[in-house]
């Protein structure tokens, strides 16, 4: 399936944040504060030591994107703020997903739907099954659908992570700035009293 | 050269051009207190209250622009200066505040005095610092004071356990340039911005400018002043936009919004044009916004981007510096006189002036109004004035016309009261030479007034002027008119003011004939230190005119011209 199938009102949201203390706690304290509502937040790491990557869904009927991405962009410890879904890109969504499989006829359900969605089975025992789906949020939800019925017992999951298609590159040079007085020569002017 | 993380920290605040500060000491902060004794360059003011130092070092910054400096212990001492913080947030007003903490090894074990202050503070800072590393103090300190002034100014906390500032390292002053490389605010607008914005301008028939705290934050006062002669565009201010136009310019109408003349807000409603500039469309400007200026195109300039669209959509939203800004647009403005749209606005202010209680006969009862009056006629119009919360203040805005930027303090954003008194002492500390008066109510006082002794120890050259109706008088109003006058919890008893002083040893006096306004002031400006006045005004006045919270701007509750009736 394609990823571009978009639900129009969801409005994904890249932003490159510098890891410094508590810096997951002013983004929350803001949207809570704003009243804005997040449909989904997400933060992992990136292949830069010193920053990290938040992925925020939002409702767009419910908050004015622009207004959101301006209040981010006024913390001190934001780097770049981007709207991702106003371009090409690509979102996954992962969820683990606890099924039961206490009888035949819910085994060959189980394995009968993983077969049709970018899911697995990565635990099977007698009474239940682990399936890791990843996919674009949209399948991943119809999945999960798929197997109310058979019986949900357990389930988590990642919340979007985004990304631009192709040159479309979001990355910082960030770098801390050298608060340690002279251990690390970066042209920074020093006076020794 | 060794030093304590105190004696940096110290360090770091001669560096940053800091004189004075206003604190409290405390367990935790003891080793700064201790510190301070090698650098009387600095001077400290002990306050009565933590309150205090946080508004002092608020009044300090918006006398003078530069950055004001609170200074507390852990715990109570730091949750003390919320209010204050949370005071100079909303009005982006400079402040650093400096706060001890347990030792690092004691944070999250529920020490003695240990607060979470970095987390209380989160949502009313700019931003925040805890210090866990002492190689990190000087640079942090410097990040601190960079963001409280830079962009929209703002307070910021930085927090320091007590065993950062005992323990030594070899200090060096880092000196590079501080690169925050999200916080970049934009400056300049661009072509298509500057004609945008230009071609509404110059084709408009009914514009008005709304002219905010951004002009004088920004010191775009020429420039502005520019702008609205070659446009020809009258100017309404917001409360703390008051000094970004002298107000005896012919094309300045006054304050808008609740309490802001009729002639602003009529001029709003039927506008075909705002031009905001350094404003945010606060509720208390706007009122309903569903009618709000329903017929105008807009424009708005904010040097914070994320104002713009925020409560009011804009045709052309520029996030840039006024001073900057203006001057890009100020090739571009033709000159016009736009004389039918004067004509209709010199008809509202004619009506305005029929309504103002000051062209009424009111008999011998002494109003708040004539009071503000009459201070604004002694002292020549020219001191500093710094209000607290309430209808003094209202009838500050209304009847104390400023010429010079930022001679009027006041509390706009949260309404804090409790701020007058020790924002005007901040206000004198920073500007020594200038006539500082606190117009204050007797309610708000009573929030802060520990600090007189603060004034007596400091000889704080700071005139208090109590307008005392023995009421929340702005309560009592609301209640008057939309409570069916039911006086809940608004009476008040009061102490007897002038007695409280003598207990200080201040010189005081009180007023209760419009005859004796002239003598107060002159007696003021005869005592050294603090001196106060108090004015015992009439109990049940009523500042008009007013627009209802939440009503349409147009539908406001206005005062009778003599011979109708009240129509409230
Ligand atoms: C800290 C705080 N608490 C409550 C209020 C609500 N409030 C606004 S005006 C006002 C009455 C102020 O009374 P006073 O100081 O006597 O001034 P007046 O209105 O009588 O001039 C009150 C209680 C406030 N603004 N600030
Ligand atoms: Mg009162």
């Amino acid at each position: 399936m394609s990823d571009e199938i978009r639900t129009e009102q969801k409005v994904t949201l890249v932003t490159l944040v510098a890891n410094r203390p508590g810096v997951l706690n002013r983004i929350a304290s803001l949207f809570r504060r704003r009243n804005f509502n997040i449909d989904s937040l997400t933060v992992g790491r990136t292949h830069r030591q010193h920053v990290s990557r938040m992925t925020i869904v939002v409702d767009a009927r419910l908050a004015n994107v622009n207004i959101i991405a301006a209040n981010l962009r006024k913390l001190v410890n934001v780097i770049e703020v981007r709207v991702v879904s106003d371009e090409p890109h690509v979102s996954r969504d992962l969820a683990l997903i606890k099924v039961r499989t206490d009888d035949p006829e819910s085994r060959n359900m189980v394995t009968e739907i993983c077969e049709r969605y970018p899911g697995r089975i990565v635990d099977m025992g007698v009474k239940v099954a682990i399936v890791e789906v990843t996919a674009h949020e949209a399948q991943v939800e119809a999945m999960i659908e798929e197997f109310r019925p058979i019986g949900i017992v357990e389930m988590v999951r990642t919340g979007v992570v985004a990304m631009g298609r192709g040159v479309r590159i979001q990355d910082t040079q960030y770098e801390p700035p050298i608060m340690r007085a002279g251990t690390r020569d970066n042209g920074v002017q020093q006076t020794i009293l | 050269m060794m030093l304590t993380g105190s004696e940096i920290l110290m360090e770091c605040l001669l560096r940053e051009g800091v004189d004075v500060m206003f604190g409290y000491p405390g367990g935790a902060i003891l080793p700064t207190y201790d510190a301070m004794t090698k650098y009387p360059q600095i001077h400290h003011v002990l306050v009565r209250h933590e309150q205090g130092a946080s508004h002092m070092a608020d009044g300090y910054a918006r006398a003078t622009g530069k950055v004001g400096v609170a200074i507390a212990t852990s715990g109570p001492g730091a949750t003390n200066l919320v209010t204050g913080m949370a005071t100079a947030m909303m009005d982006s007003s400079p402040i650093v505040c400096i706060t001890g903490q347990v030792p690092r090894a004691a944070i999250g074990s529920d020490a003695f005095q240990e607060t979470d202050v970095t987390g209380v503070s989160l949502p009313v800072t700019k931003h925040n610092f805890l210090v866990m590393d002492l190689d990190e103090l000087a640079w942090t300190v410097r990040e601190a004071f960079h963001i409280a002034r830079s962009g929209r100014p703002g307070p910021v906390l930085v927090d320091i356990p007590k065993d950062i500032q005992t323990a030594s390292t070899e200090f060096v002053y880092p000196e590079g340039e501080i690169v925050l490389p999200g916080y970049q605010p934009r400056t300049t607008a661009n072509e298509d911005e500057l004609d945008a914005a230009a071609r509404l301008i110059n084709e408009a028939q009914r514009p008005i400018i709304l002219a905010g705290h951004g002009i004088l934050m920004s010191g775009a006062m020429d420039e502005l002043l520019h702008l609205v002669e070659r446009s020809g565009v009258p100017v309404a201010l917001t409360l703390l936009g008051k000094g970004a136009l002298p107000e005896n310019h012919p094309l300045s109408l006054g304050m808008m919004g609740m309490h802001g003349t009729a002639t602003s807000n009529h001029s709003i409603q039927q506008a075909d044009l705002l031009i905001a500039l350094g404003m945010r469309f606060d509720d208390r400007v706007t009122g309903n916004l569903a009618t709000y200026s329903q017929h105008s195109r807009k424009i708005h300039v904010d040097i914070d981007p994320s104002e713009i669209n925020k409560n009011v959509p804009v045709d052309v939203g520029i996030a840039g510096d006024l001073r900057t800004v203006i001057t890009q647009l100020l090739p571009r403005i033709e000159k016009q006189q736009r004389v039918d749209w004067m004509a209709r606005i010199r008809d509202w202010q004619e009506d305005d002036d029929e309504r103002d209680i000051l062209h009424h006969d009111t008999g011998d009862r002494l109003l708040g109004a004539q009071v503000i009056n009459d201070l604004w006629l002694h002292t020549g119009g020219d001191a500093i004035t710094v209000t607290d919360v309430g209808q003094h203040q209202m009838l500050e805005a209304q009847y104390y016309p400023h010429q010079r930027p930022s001679t009027l303090i006041t509390s706009g954003g949260l309404g804090t009261m409790g701020f007058g008194f020790p924002a005007a002492m901040g206000a004198k500390f920073g500007l020594p030479d200038e006539e500082v008066w606190a117009i204050v109510g007797d309610g708000g006082f009573q929030m802060t007034m520990c600090e007189l002794a603060t004034a007596v120890q400091e000889k704080t050259n700071v005139n208090i002027a109590i307008l005392n109706n023995a009421f929340l008088g702005m309560v009592r109003q609301w209640q008057e008119f939309f409570y069916e006058e039911r006086y809940h919890a608004t009476p008040m008893f009061n102490p007897d003011f002038c007695l409280f002083a003598d207990a200080y040893g201040v010189p005081n006096m009180r007023v209760t004939k419009r005859e004796q306004v002239e003598e107060s002031v002159a007696f003021a400006r005869s005592v050294q230190g603090p001196v106060l006045i108090e004015y015992v005004i009439e109990k049940e006045d009523i500042v008009y005119p007013m627009v209802p919270a939440g009503a349409d701007l147009h539908a406001m509750i206005r005062r009778p011209k003599p011979g109708e009736r009240e129509n409230a």
